[in-house]
């Protein structure tokens, strides 16, 4: 299963993401944002980092990057397609996720462990996960605060806390069909013990078993 | 303030002596651009003329450097073909200026130093100071440099792994920012700031040079604060820290693909030191062509595109034949570059504009013949006064003295500034920030590499020597504590007004210190940083040393210890010697007034011994921690904090619980193992309450009072 | 009074940020930007009718807060 891991310019989670992936039976491949073929993966992730310096806001600028055609036409095809952080800030901005992120609701980066529950395990990444599950997973953001005015994003994985204003203290959020989501805590970093925790795997096996199911017979 | 009659070179902050040595270098007067190249190349931050003749003593040479003081960072070798690249600099002056630029580009500096050598930055920490937090001004100065370092060191994709934080008044008027970095490579890829052989071609890489930092060097790093210092605020440089990170991939695919034959950051000096430097390190000269410079504003000068501190440039020196190829590079990262000149046979710096020849130097005379000053050096008479007041504390309540300790913002817990940095990224960070120093793994070797920074001002102040050797002593003590052995130092030292005669020897006192303490353990200082005149309207800075220990753990233990793996029922040991008497420099000093008496020194046979047993515990004990701001009991508390355990201290007295003596850490173990030569058993780990003698507090209470310390304060 | 606040970064200080968006704007064909500079503008709501003391206060306003004298200029407009 051959999962594309998408690099901006300001990207820097990407190395962490495929190795991750990688340790997980997945085959990573890093692909640059100006890629406008992704003809033979299964899937995609959007890594976290600072795509463009976050410059106007996150993902304004990398979700008009040439590679988020084919990103958009894998998600119409039911392929799965993860954003971590800055990626869920990119599908947001793309249209390809309800909703928008902004600052933190006290304005600071916010880099910690955090306590998040599985909500709903209908979606690529969750799939592995059991409903209600808790999980220990570093989050990483400054624009970690998803509104959603419309109220039409469907929250898989939910704050124990509110750290940072979320609404429905959203961590994780997917489009209707499930195969789009976006998190904002980072499931890539809590795959060691020796690291704090390996509570991130259950989502990044979810994902690989999504992969798996979309590799064409 | 500068007036019709005063010299361009005495406004570019030069002596006369100084011009004269240029005039008698070059034969004649020097042009304007010379002359600028001339003031930032041999300011005090560029030419370290006050303290170079007394940095020769640190002890730097040992078999497994690779590249010691001198170049962008001291390289070390770690084995299995790695190379580790260390560095540390100082944005004090810039910081006071413009608190959150000042530190967000003192990062982006400190990283071009380490990628510079052909390393991918892994990871940056930071020491920063300044006046206690009662006062709006030093809140407005810590959120800001906090700020920059968060905004800077995130969005570059570098982990930011903590630090270490101390208020003070004397920082009032003069913040400290020493920021650290840490890279690796591959020994093939090592790079060295030379610009090769003759025939070379320069390419400035990265960010369009502007009027941004015009003098920064000499006239804010190198010379005092004043009440002028508001008409210095045009020289503030801005930072990028998306062109950075652009920057090293850019970089570190040249290096991959072996496309440069050396390459140089542009940081203090701008060009001025990015051509002369390599050039001279070659023993050869160049030619440059300002006119293809990329600039970002119209009009520019020479002398102003020569002593641009704009930030995220780079100048690599490339064979003819890869050009092409280094310009492709540069064009898929979306970074700018320009051809801007080409290494000559001879040793002449041959610099022209608008088509006009501007200087013809040689390019060894900028930085080899900087002036050397041997400056008066003094022991102050105050010192004895001083040492003749020590603070006497007698019994104190023992759980009321804790509180009022974690309270305190240099002794709580510093989670409200290093939750806004990123310290996870590259997935290596196994002993994080709040614990006394930090281990990376080396991904596929099975080892570690561990890194402490120390500093204490108020020490160095009662005792510059014994002072900086117990830092040394620290930072190789909490380094031992995550299982690694010393391996190299390098060494930021943040003195006052070097014209004053007790500044001086104070710089040779701290010197010394570092450099005995180094050879007891068998460690080279790497690098290092000088920064002199930090003082305001007249008023030094205490003498700031700050010490960076890198340690190797082979292996790295398979759990290395950390604050939360206490568990009820474990015993607690504390390894090392019995404490004195003697509270000089100690928190609890200042939680009641004024600095005296003379610190404990440092006893290096104790020392090394102690570490021994550190590192042989690191594989054994789930928790070790040093004992050191504000000693035993804060120690203790720590660990319950983290672990959420109270613990029973059988222990008693205001040395055993609250001095800061060298060389003594606690043991969390589980009973019934080998006790080591030097420990005694002090206590059991169980309860929700910490309990020392007859008195105790709860572990939330506890907790409250940590974790409060700094935002508290903020909230004043 | 309304009081419009328009803050720009100084000319000789650069704009990282603004850099960024044009290339960007470049990038989606608009090769005719030149210069983008990410200014910010704060419109204020003061108490009183003597538009010369509203100006005053104002610009103490961004003087002490609103601006980052060290690296922006700014300008007061009175919408009345």
């Amino acid at each position: 299963m051959r999962v594309a891991v998408a690099v901006f310019p300001g990207s820097n989670c990407e190395h962490d993401v495929v190795r991750a992936l990688g340790t997980l039976g997945a085959e990573p491949e890093l692909v640059w944002h100006r890629e406008t073929d992704l003809e033979g993966f299964d899937g995609v992730v959007l890594p976290g980092g600072f795509a463009h310096g976050d410059a106007l806001r996150t993902g304004a600028i990398a979700a008009l990057s040439p590679i988020m055609e084919p990103v958009r036409r894998m998600a119409e095809s039911g392929k799965p397609v993860l954003g971590i952080c800055n990626g869920f800030q990119i599908l947001c901005e793309a249209g390809m996720l309800p909703g928008a992120l902004i600052a933190n609701r006290d304005l600071a980066f916010i880099c910690r462990f955090v306590e998040v529950e599985v909500v709903d395990t209908g979606t690529v990444l969750t799939a592995a996960a059991e409903p209600g599950q808790m999980l220990r997973i570093p989050l990483n953001s400054y624009e970690g605060n998803w509104v959603d005015p419309a109220r039409t994003g469907r929250v898989v994985v939910r704050y124990a806390d509110d750290p940072n204003g979320s609404q429905d203290r959203a961590a994780a959020v997917a489009n209707e069909a499930g195969n789009v989501v976006g998190i904002m805590p980072h499931p890539e970093r809590a795959s060691d013990p020796l690291l704090g925790s390996d509570d991130g795997l259950v989502l990044l096996e979810g994902f690989v078993r999504s992969l798996r199911a979309s590799v064409p017979a | 303030m500068t007036t019709m009659e005063t010299p361009v070179y005495a406004q570019l902050g030069m002596t006369e002596e100084e011009y004269r040595s240029v005039i008698s270098i070059l034969g004649r007067e020097p042009r304007p651009a010379e002359l600028a190249m001339y003031s930032v190349m041999w300011s005090e931050h560029c030419s370290y003329k006050s303290s170079r003749a007394h940095l020769r003593r640190f002890p730097t040479e040992a078999p497994w450097v690779v590249v010691g003081p001198g170049e962008n960072a001291g390289v070390v070798d770690i084995g299995d073909g790695w190379l580790a690249a260390i560095r540390i600099e100082s944005h004090n002056h810039p910081s006071f200026v413009e608190p959150y630029q000042g530190a967000a580009t003192g990062v982006g500096g400190i990283l071009r130093d380490v990628f510079t050598m052909g390393a991918r930055p892994v990871a940056l920490w930071n020491q920063i100071r300044f006046g206690p937090l009662d006062q709006p001004r030093n809140r407005y100065l810590f959120n800001g440099v906090v700020g920059g370092i968060a905004g800077y060191g995130n969005a570059v994709g570098v982990p930011t792994l903590g630090g270490e934080i101390e208020f003070d008044d004397c920082y009032s008027g003069n913040p400290l920012v020493n920021v650290m970095c840490l890279g690796i490579l591959r020994k093939e890829q090592l790079v060295l700031g030379t610009a090769g052989e003759p025939g070379n071609v320069a390419v400035l890489l990265g960010a369009a040079t502007g009027r941004d930092g015009i003098g920064g060097a000499s006239v804010l790093a190198s010379a005092s604060f004043d009440e002028e210092a508001a008409t210095k605020r045009p020289s503030v440089q801005v930072g990028d820290p998306f062109e950075e990170k652009k920057l090293i991939e850019a970089c570190l695919e040249l290096y991959e693909r072996d496309l440069v034959a050396g390459i140089q950051d542009l940081g203090a000096a701008g060009l001025s030191c990015a051509t002369s430097e390599p050039a001279g390190r070659a023993g050869l000269g160049m030619d440059v062509d300002l006119d293809r410079v990329h600039l970002r504003e119209t009009g520019m000068t020479a002398p102003e595109i020569l002593m641009s501190e704009s930030q995220e440039r780079m100048l690599a020196f490339v064979r003819p034949d890869n050009v092409d190829e280094v310009l492709e590079v540069a064009e898929r990262w979306e970074i700018d570059a320009s051809v801007i000149g080409t290494v000559r046979a001879d040793d002449r710096l041959v610099v022209s504009h608008d088509g006009e020849l501007v200087a013809d130097v040689p390019a060894a005379s900028l930085a080899d013949d900087a002036p050397l000053y041997h400056r008066p050096v003094e022991r102050p008479g105050w010192l004895d006064d001083l040492w003749s007041r020590p603070f006497q504390p007698g019994e104190v309540p023992v759980i009321d003295t804790l509180l009022d300790l974690l309270r305190q913002p240099g002794v709580g817990s510093a989670a409200w500034a290093y939750e806004q940095y990123d310290h996870m990224l590259f997935l290596g960070t196994v002993v994080g920030p709040g614990h006394d120093g930090s281990l990376l793994r080396v991904a596929g070797t099975g080892k570690g590499l561990a890194v402490s920074t120390d500093g204490n001002g108020r020490l160095c102040l009662l005792d510059p020597r014994r002072g900086s050797a117990r830092l040394v002593w620290e930072a190789a003590l909490n380094v031992a504590v995550t299982g690694a052995r010393p391996l190299a130092t390098v060494d930021n030292l943040n003195l006052g007004n070097p014209e004053k005669p007790e500044v001086m020897w104070q710089l040779v006192e701290v010197v010394e210190g570092i450099s005995g303490a180094c050879e007891a353990l068998g460690i080279p200082v790497v690098g290092g940083n000088v920064s002199l005149y930090n003082e305001t309207d007249g008023a030094d800075i205490n003498p700031t040393p700050v010490v960076g220990v890198l340690g190797l753990a082979d292996p790295m233990p398979a759990l290395p210890p950390r604050l939360d793996r206490a568990e009820p029922g474990m015993e607690i040991w504390l390894i090392g010697p019995e404490p004195t008497d003697n509270f000089a420099g100690s928190h609890l000093e200042r939680l009641h007034g004024p600095a005296g008496g003379r610190p404990t020194a440092a006893d290096p046979e104790v020392g090394l011994a102690v570490i021994d047993e550190a590192v042989r515990l690191a594989h054994v004990a789930p928790v070790l921690h040093d004992v050191s701001d504000g000693g035993l009991a804060v120690t203790i508390a720590e660990i319950c904090i983290a672990s959420g355990v109270g613990a029973t201290i059988e222990l008693e007295g205001t040395a055993e619980l609250f001095g800061e003596d060298p060389h003594r850490f606690v043991a969390v173990v589980t009973p019934g193992w080998d006790p080591p030569a030097l420990g005694r058993r002090i206590g059991v780990m169980g309860g929700d309450s910490l309990r020392i003698g007859d008195e105790s507090v709860s572990v939330a209470a506890l907790a409250e009072a940590w974790r409060g310390a700094i935002p508290e304060a903020m909230r004043s | 009074m309304k009081v419009r606040v328009t803050i720009d970064r100084r000319s000789e200080i650069a704009d990282p940020e603004g850099h960024t968006v044009m290339r960007a704007l470049h990038d989606l064909g608009f090769e005719d930007v030149q210069e983008v500079r990410m200014n910010r503008v704060i419109d204020l709501e003061i108490a009183g009718d003597d538009p010369g003391e509203v100006r005053r206060r104002v610009v103490e306003m961004c003087e002490k807060l609103l601006a980052n004298p060290v690296l922006e200029d700014f300008e007061v407009e009175i919408l009345g």
